[in-house]
């Protein structure tokens, strides 16, 4: 399967899940599960800083046309797609011959180094969105609790997937 | 010159990020003003395409909670039958029809619409309901919408031609005016944003006297019609430093399986809406 059908499948996956699953879940009024931006986190390492941003922007935006608040998602989904690289830079080995997997998972990166990408980018993701619907609504202990717990329960969901579903990468030679 | 044009290469992932960046908080902050706007009609059209082939199969499995709650409706409706009643006069007898002025001299006031959820959620600040009727079908803005059960939902507040997004009772900005059953006095309702079972009642005044288990009413100068239940008192929080209390509601619409709704045009809506505004502006000029 190519990169780029595999992303549409994905896509369509992340968003319809996030939409019908884990927004009709109520937990809590401060646990929110959001898993909708691990599109962004799976994308290729070889994809251009702009496309990252330009599909960012697109993701967060499909998931405001359904939630109805436009421009909340799709605000913290370019931050999260503006840092990743700077993310990426900081944890990826060092010699480059170890970088030999296409895009960013437990396999390729090292389950540590993979989780603080995970974790900072989620925190990221959910500080900025958090802070944003505190601009218009609420306290601030609400927000801090509320950015505490949803991340926690995010980061659970996304290890969840990543032990349920382990993609199975193939290794980039030099031959293909 | 050619600095500048170094400069913008060189920060151009970041320029770039700040525009977006500036598009979406765009979108965020303007969003009220800027809702009836074509790219957002369009939107709607298409999530409530995907949503209602999402609700046909999702539907089914509330088919039993759904039943009840028609069930329940009809029942009281059947009591209200004419031939519950014994007529001492059997010549009065009333007909209301769909034209707007029937012979009696009685005007049309609410004209009921059927209308099925397709989207909703209850775990956000902002609740939004999606239906699956639009302006082709007649709905308007401040349209009110009354669950299955005949208790009070939301207002629409936002239509495209096939699909209409209805503000739940459950979002931060919805102020919606009531009335307790018991002494008639009139009263605000909001969300704190928090659990979606409570809702808060304000503006009551402690001359009232409250009990736990007391019915809340929709009101007359809403755009809901009189009389449907909106929820009933769970707690009386006592708020020293005003006259009024602060009261716990407990909905009556079970927020979280929402399916079939009504939608609930006021015929004399835009009469209302124009006389207030009307008296406001004539007061106004008096007062310069």
């Amino acid at each position: 399967m190519s990169d780029l059908l595999r992303n549409i499948i994905r896509f369509i996956f992340f968003i319809l899940a996030q939409v019908y699953l884990l927004n009709q879940l109520h937990l809590h009024q401060y646990i929110i599960p959001y898993i909708y931006y691990l599109f962004i986190l799976w994308l290729p390492f070889s994809i251009s800083r702009l496309g990252l941003l330009f599909l960012g922007f697109i993701t967060g935006l499909t998931l405001d046309f359904f939630s109805m608040q436009i421009g909340i998602h799709a605000a913290a989904c370019t931050l999260v797609a503006y840092m990743r690289p700077f993310v990426i830079n900081i944890l990826a080995p060092k010699d480059s011959s170890e970088f030999n997997y296409r895009e960013p998972s437990p396999r390729a990166m090292g389950w540590t180094p993979y989780l603080v990408y995970v974790l900072i980018l989620t925190i990221f993701h959910h500080v900025y969105m958090t802070f944003l619907q505190w601009l218009q609504f609420g306290s601030f202990m609400d927000f801090l609790i509320k950015v505490i717990s949803t991340t926690g329960i995010s980061m659970l969901l996304i290890i969840t997937v990543e032990l349920l579903f382990p993609r199975r990468m193939k290794f980039r030679t030099n031959t293909a | 010159m050619r600095n500048v044009f170094l400069f913008i290469r060189r920060y151009f992932t970041f320029l770039a990020f700040v525009a977006v960046q500036a598009v979406a908080l765009w979108f965020l902050f303007t969003y009220n003003k800027f809702h009836r706007a074509k790219g957002l009609g369009w939107a709607n059209e298409i999530t409530g395409r995907i949503n209602s082939r999402y609700k046909n199969v999702d539907d089914f499995f509330h088919l039993k909670a759904e039943n009840q709650r028609l069930h329940r409706m009809n029942d009281s409706l059947l009591n209200l039958l004419p031939t519950n009643f014994l007529q001492r006069d059997t010549s009065a007898k009333t007909v209301q029809d769909t034209i707007p002025y029937d012979t009696l001299g009685n005007y049309r006031r609410y004209i009921w619409r059927d209308a099925k959820v397709v989207y909703n959620t209850v775990n956000s600040q902002k609740n939004y309901i999606q239906l699956n009727r639009g302006s082709n079908q007649g709905i308007r803005d401040n349209m009110a919408v009354i669950n299955s059960d005949g208790s009070a939902v939301g207002v629409v507040v936002n239509v495209s031609p096939n699909f209409s997004q209805v503000m739940s009772l459950l979002h931060v900005q919805s102020k919606r005016s009531v009335t307790m059953k018991r002494s008639g006095s009139l009263g605000t309702v909001e969300w704190d944003g928090k659990n979606p079972l409570f809702l808060t009642l304000v503006d009551i005044p402690k001359s009232d006297s409250i009990a736990k288990g007391d019915t809340v009413m929709t009101s007359v100068n809403s755009s809901f019609p009189p009389g449907f239940v909106v929820g009933t008192i769970d707690e009386v929080i006592l708020d020293k430093s005003t006259n009024f209390y602060v009261l716990r509601v407990r909905t009556a619409a079970n927020f979280f399986n929402l399916q079939q709704v009504h939608v609930i045009e006021n015929a004399q809506y835009e009469e209302q809406a124009k006389l207030q505004e009307d008296t406001r502006k004539k007061i106004d000029q008096r007062a310069n």
